[in-house]
């Protein structure tokens, strides 16, 4: 019998923490294939957040560095720096990047590392129990914004990849989300695409992710994936904001 | 070998690089400035790689990344800087990896001054990050020492997978003295099979990681790091003690003002009075039992500690005279260096003779 589908030897056999319905555990298994089908799995260190993903060292079957919350891009700085030939990525989440490590993400595009951030933003704190992140939509309720996002309180939501399309190291920003099956063939190239030209040479690459939390926006798995869709990527759109390959993007 | 003029902090830079330093990440900070200047011009000549980070936290973080990738790494910084490390220092230790950081402390708290000081005594020793940890801390009291403890400094860490600090006050990085050249003692250092390179295909990965979320792993863990740190109390206790027979007077002194203990020794030689020196040279593991010895010789009736701050160093002096002599204070903060007057007749104080 042939085998048409099976788990991506870039994962562990570990069962996965995440909740019914967050679509973390898609882009794991997107992170995983890319570095299982382009041949990098073997040389490759991922960082892992603080966050819901911080248990992401258990899952990606490769050499792993636990960060502190934010400061994966300074981590994964000093790990490339050591091992230029090798792959590096981060993988964090919206309150561990846009928040307590901006300073860290900005100034890694700005000198133009040479790895990867996967940049996984679902509008809230997961792990803690769901407060208000930089992410958060405007009017959007969190455990610390219990009427909702107040614009005038706390201002309007950061756009992590279009901030990073304004930074000269940063070769490829783009945002893609996994909600559907076309969607995630889309993320699934980016993924690919900013790996390949991190090999390249080209500097920084950052893909950011659009994800669900079911658990913390209070709807179940079908109408996260829903909001996503018809809410959230009204205020973060799709698209690729900067292609050091192609001057359409640039 | 011959001797040379070395400025503190440029020599510190070239001891480390002389050590097999390859990777430093620093941010600016007076008065430590000389090192990562040092470093950026010869660190790539050695095959190196000097970064300026955009603050203390992101130059530890990516010490933190360099030394799990297997790297010699260094950083430095001064007083504040160093209190923006610590959560990475924490992490550092918990996650067992080994790297050498250099204090050039200046006074506080906050902002305070450029002046030298020693006001991160506490912070050194007790641990200024959370949890249970130690660092092992050594005090340097001239640039020759300060060049031989960083040398050493890395097989340290490499020994125990734990960082090593190099406590100076601001008179050691910016005075220059006579140095000369040591060569390391060849030690037989562990393999780094722990380091996460990548896994070749050859072997499971390799995690960095201080996170442990059961309690009673964490509760191992924990355990585990405590037999690591009664080891280094064993192993790694430095001291210098230059105590005459009649000494009536013991100073406990570390760095600069050790150099001005020496001075006050001086003077109270003339007016017929026997001085001796402890220094502790590991601040910790502090020499504990060695200081209770020398405390307990019956010709000493007082001891007197002296210290660029105001009662730290102190609190390790009194746990280890454990109450045998009597032990005073004489401390300066906020940047002022004592004078061996001050010094001396915080002796004569000491003795009832003032």
């Amino acid at each position: 019998m042939a085998i048409v589908y099976q788990k991506s030897k870039g994962l562990t056999d570990l069962e996965m923490h995440y909740c019914p319905g967050c679509t973390h555990g898609v882009i794991h298994k997107l992170v995983a294939e890319a570095l299982v089908d382009l041949n990098l799995l073997e040389h490759t260190i991922g960082v892992a957040p603080v966050g819901c993903s911080v248990f992401a060292y258990n899952y990606f079957n490769c050499d792993m560095h636990e960060a502190a919350h934010g400061r994966a891009p300074a981590v994964a700085t000093g790990i490339k720096r050591v091992l230029p030939q090798n792959t590096v990525f981060t993988y964090q989440g919206d309150g561990d990047l846009a928040a307590i490590g901006t300073a860290e993400i900005i100034h890694a595009a700005m000198r133009g590392e040479h790895f990867t951030t996967i940049f996984v933003n679902n509008a809230i704190y997961g792990m803690t129990g769901g407060q208000m992140a930089p992410t958060t939509l405007v009017g959007q309720k969190a455990t610390t914004a219990p009427h909702g996002r107040d614009r005038a309180h706390y201002g309007q939501p950061l756009h992590m990849a279009e901030i990073m399309a304004t930074i000269g190291g940063a070769a490829y920003s783009t945002r893609v989300t996994v909600v559907d099956m076309p969607h995630m063939m889309k993320a699934r190239t980016a993924i690919r695409k900013a790996f390949q030209m991190q090999m390249e040479g080209k500097g920084f690459t950052f893909v950011e992710v659009l994800s669900t939390c079911p658990t913390n926006w209070g709807m179940t798995p079908v109408e996260a994936l829903g909001w996503v869709k018809d809410t959230m990527i009204n205020e973060f759109p799709l698209g690729v904001f900067k292609d050091a390959d192609s001057k359409e993007g640039s | 070998m011959s001797k040379e003029l070395w400025k503190g902090n440029e020599a510190i830079a070239e001891a480390a690089i002389r050590a097999g330093c390859r990777y430093f990440f620093g941010y600016p900070i007076t008065p430590q400035n000389e090192i990562p200047e040092y470093m950026s011009l010869h660190l790539p000549e050695a095959g190196g790689v000097f970064l300026q980070a955009e603050s203390e936290v992101a130059a530890i973080n990516m010490v933190y990344g360099a030394a799990g990738s297997g790297a010699r790494v260094m950083t430095s910084s001064s007083s504040p800087g160093i209190s923006l490390k610590q959560e990475g220092i924490s992490y550092l230790a918990g996650a067992e990896l080994p790297c050498v950081i250099v204090n050039i402390m200046r006074g506080g708290p906050g902002l305070g001054t450029i002046q030298p000081a020693q006001g991160d005594y506490f912070q050194a020793t007790r641990g200024g990050g959370n949890g249970d940890y130690r660092l092992i801390v050594l005090a340097p009291s001239t640039i020759q020492e300060a060049c031989d403890h960083v040398r050493d400094a890395f097989d340290i860490a490499d020994r125990y997978r734990n960082p090593v600090m190099i406590l100076a006050d601001g008179m050691i990085g910016q005075m220059m003295e006579a140095v000369e050249w040591q060569p390391s003692e060849s030690r037989t250092l562990p393999e780094k099979t722990w380091a996460t390179v990548g896994t070749g295909g050859t072997r499971k990965p390799n995690i960095i990681n201080s996170l442990f979320i059961d309690p009673n792993e964490s509760e191992r863990h924990n355990a585990h790091l405590n037999e690591k740190y009664d080891v280094m109390r064993a192993e790694e206790v430095r001291y210098e003690a230059t105590i005459p027979d009649d000494a009536d007077v013991l100073f406990v002194a570390y760095g600069t003002p050790a150099r001005l203990a020496k001075a006050a020794i001086r003077l109270l030689a003339k007016e017929g009075i026997t001085g001796g020196l402890f220094r502790p040279i590991s601040l910790w593991p502090f020499p504990e039992k060695p200081l209770n010895e020398a405390a307990s010789a019956a010709s000493v009736k007082a001891v007197v500690t002296v210290e660029m701050s105001l009662g730290q160093l102190v609190d390790d002096v009194k746990i280890a005279v454990n109450g045998v002599k009597p032990v005073s204070l004489c401390g300066k903060a906020g940047g002022i260096v004592p004078t061996p007057r001050e010094v001396a007749d915080a002796a004569l104080a000491a003795l009832g003779r003032k």
